[in-house]
């Protein structure tokens, strides 16, 4: 250890020797490390974005939407048919193993009027199961029951956008709003989510049992068969998303009575499989970016190479004298090597700040989310010590095994 | 124990350079007794270096036989050649060969960072040998505050860290003025005389020759003269009757 710690002296002299040249060549070990740290950074920001949106959307959900209408040969879109129902809904949820909760959904854009003051808001029509699914909380009073959804009870949860947008610091529970003429009582306000990953306000929503929304706010219009539904949400039993789904599929299709060479008239997806592949590409960009940027990683490697070689030859006498009073093969093999892992270390830890302060700076400019995590730093120190020895071991050698009188008469 | 410190039996030494052969040492024998202070001398080209190489164990002999304090060099490995260089010979030359921008203290130090001594009287044991060599007051000095005759003498002090038994110089005055030339051989003189330590050095010059005990003179890989000097100089006695020099100008650093 000791000798260790003497050869980092000698290298830190020698390197001193020769600031401008140490430093153009620390400057590729530099810019490797911090393209490395910087891109890092931005592909676990990405990734990290995932998740939120994965914890934001509530774990094990499953979207099931009607399928798309075939009418004569024109393909409307997805979610454009009538085909589900609030019983398909039920159905799910008694009589899937793997599901835990369903609920139907049924959404839609209205303006709201409190007093004096008017929002256009979304309204969402659930059972109350949904808050479950969704993982939204209730801040201050109530959620709605199973009571108030058979009963069509007009009560209706606040999120913050629309209690902001409405009430002006006053207290909105028990209070009445009208939407589309109809009363409403206010029983609860929803904890807020913040932006979801698209910038889309997660707290402008006003939440109310399906069966008010779809016979006192949405009524009219394709609407007029009361038991569609446009969505139905579904959370599964953890580890069971794929089970959930088979038997859902299979449930819908004896409901709707399809026969085996019929297409699914409605979807299933997992929101959790869509944010994993979502995750995977973002993974591979992210493998990408750092492997591009790990190439100047190696020329910065090169360049300690080139340098150590020009400095064993400049240092020959020195090597020759050092042998002669007693250097043996390994002691000059750790001075050239530790100099050469100095120069590869500093050029790292000065990377690492570098690579910090980019992300940082892209984050800032660009607005992309970046993540400098402790174990990619942790790699990027590692990983340019083992630099340093890879590329520093051959000029090492080098110097270790001159011919001590040769090394003595060079001029 | 052998009584000879140095002991050489049919020495040869040949180079290869490319298809040529250079027969550099053409069968030496030699013995110097332990507390000798010897000179070698001869053109170059004449073997004295390959000697020289050989002794201070930092070449090997292609045939015949060196010991070195008893033990035959022929049969070690590189390292333990450099083992044996740390601990038993001290090395100096005409070029003084100090490391740049590092202290005389440093430099004398530099030999113990390859021993196994205790680190905490490094310092202490490198002033010693500074004070030996009349150096002690300068001892931060880097080599190119120091003239020629100074950092001679901090080489000699380097050459002395380890107590070795064997001093070897090469041409050590070859770069010096006359005066300095005498200084420099009365350290020698004294440290041979004081500390028993053995010394052989290198010349051109037959005058620095005469302040040894035993003069070695080759030619073409052989010895032709091998004598004891009658009548030896005595450095400290000439330095005394020479007229007092101002304090030698240092060079501007």
């Amino acid at each position: 250890m000791n000798k260790v710690f003497q050869s980092m002296r000698i290298a830190f002299r020698a390197l001193r020797v020769n600031k401008l040249r140490s430093a153009l060549t620390m400057l590729g070990i530099i810019i490797g490390v911090g393209a490395v740290i910087a891109m890092v950074s931005v592909g676990s920001g990405a990734t990290d974005r995932i998740h939120q949106q994965i914890a934001s959307i509530g774990s094990n959900v499953i979207i099931i939407q009607p399928g798309s209408q075939n009418t004569g040969g024109v393909k409307s879109g997805n979610g454009n048919a009538q085909t589900l129902t609030e019983e398909d809904a039920r159905a799910i949820q008694d009589e899937c193993p793997s599901v835990m909760y369903s609920s139907p959904l049924q959404q839609n854009q209205q303006q709201v009027v409190y007093q004096s003051n008017n929002w256009g808001t979304r309204i969402y029509g659930v059972a109350p199961e949904y808050m479950t699914i969704r993982d939204i909380r209730i801040e201050e009073g109530q959620p709605f029951t199973a009571e108030d959804v058979k009963s069509t009870n007009k009560v209706a949860l606040l999120g913050k956008t629309v209690v902001d947008n409405l009430f002006a610091g006053e207290d909105p529970i028990g209070k009445i709003i009208r939407i589309r003429k109809v009363p409403f009582t206010v029983i609860g306000t929803l904890v807020p989510k913040g932006q979801n990953s698209n910038g889309q306000d997660q707290d402008d929503m006003i939440i109310m049992p399906i069966s008010t929304a779809k016979k006192k706010v949405m009524g009219g219009g394709r609407q007029n068969n009361w038991q569609q539904v446009g969505q139905i949400m579904v959370q599964a039993r953890d580890g069971r998303n794929q089970n959930a789904m088979d038997e859902i599929e299979s449930l819908l299709r004896q409901r709707h009575r399809l026969q085996a060479t019929d297409d699914n008239d409605f979807q299933v997806r997992s929101l959790e499989e869509m944010a994993a592949a979502q995750e995977q590409a973002t993974q591979i960009m992210g493998l990408l970016l750092a492997s591009i940027a790990s190439v100047s990683l190696i020329v910065g490697g090169i360049g300690i190479m080139n340098i150590m070689l020009v400095s064993v030859t400049e240092r020959t006498k020195e090597i020759g004298l050092r042998q002669a009073v007693g250097a043996k093969t390994r002691d000059i093999l750790s001075q050239f090597l530790v100099e050469a892992v100095t120069l590869a270390l500093l050029g790292g830890c000065l990377g690492i700040a570098m690579g910090v302060l980019a992300s940082l700076g892209i984050s800032y400019f660009a607005g992309w989310n970046t993540l400098v995590s402790l174990p990619s730093i942790l790699a990027a120190f590692f990983f340019s010590a083992l630099v340093g020895v890879f590329f520093g071991y051959y000029p090492a050698r080098k110097a270790a095994f001159l011919d001590p009188i040769e090394a003595l008469r060079y001029e | 124990m052998d009584s000879a410190l140095i002991r050489i039996e049919h020495l040869h030494k040949t180079y290869h350079m490319g298809d040529n052969h250079v027969h550099a040492l053409r069968g030496i024998s030699l013995e110097i007794a332990r507390g000798s202070l010897v000179a070698i001398m001869g053109a170059s080209g004449s073997g004295k270096s390959t000697l020289m190489n050989i002794i201070g164990c930092l070449d090997k002999p292609s045939s015949g036989k060196y010991y070195l304090d008893g033990v035959d060099i022929g049969g070690l490995e590189r390292d333990e050649l450099a083992d044996i260089r740390n601990r038993k010979v001290g090395f100096v030359f005409q070029q003084f060969n100090l490391l740049a921008r590092t202290s005389a203290l440093e430099n004398v130090e530099l030999p113990l960072l390859y021993s196994d001594g205790d680190k905490s009287k490094f310092k202490e044991r490198a002033l010693a040998a500074l004070t030996a060599v009349g150096l002690a007051d300068r001892y931060d000095h880097h080599p190119s505050q120091l003239s020629g005759g100074q950092q001679q003498r901090v080489a000699i002090a380097r050459s002395l860290i380890n107590d070795p038994q064997l001093i070897l110089a090469d041409e050590p005055t070859g770069a010096l003025d006359s005066r300095t030339s005498v200084e420099i051989m009365g350290i020698f003189q004294k440290l041979n005389r004081d500390k028993g330590i053995s010394i052989v050095l290198v010349t051109h010059e037959p005058d620095i020759a005469h302040y040894t005990n035993r003069i070695i003179q080759f030619k073409d890989g052989h010895i032709v003269v091998d004598e004891p000097v009658a009548n030896p100089r005595n450095a400290e006695r000439e330095l005394a009757e020479m007229p007092e020099v101002v304090e030698e100008e240092e060079p501007v650093a």
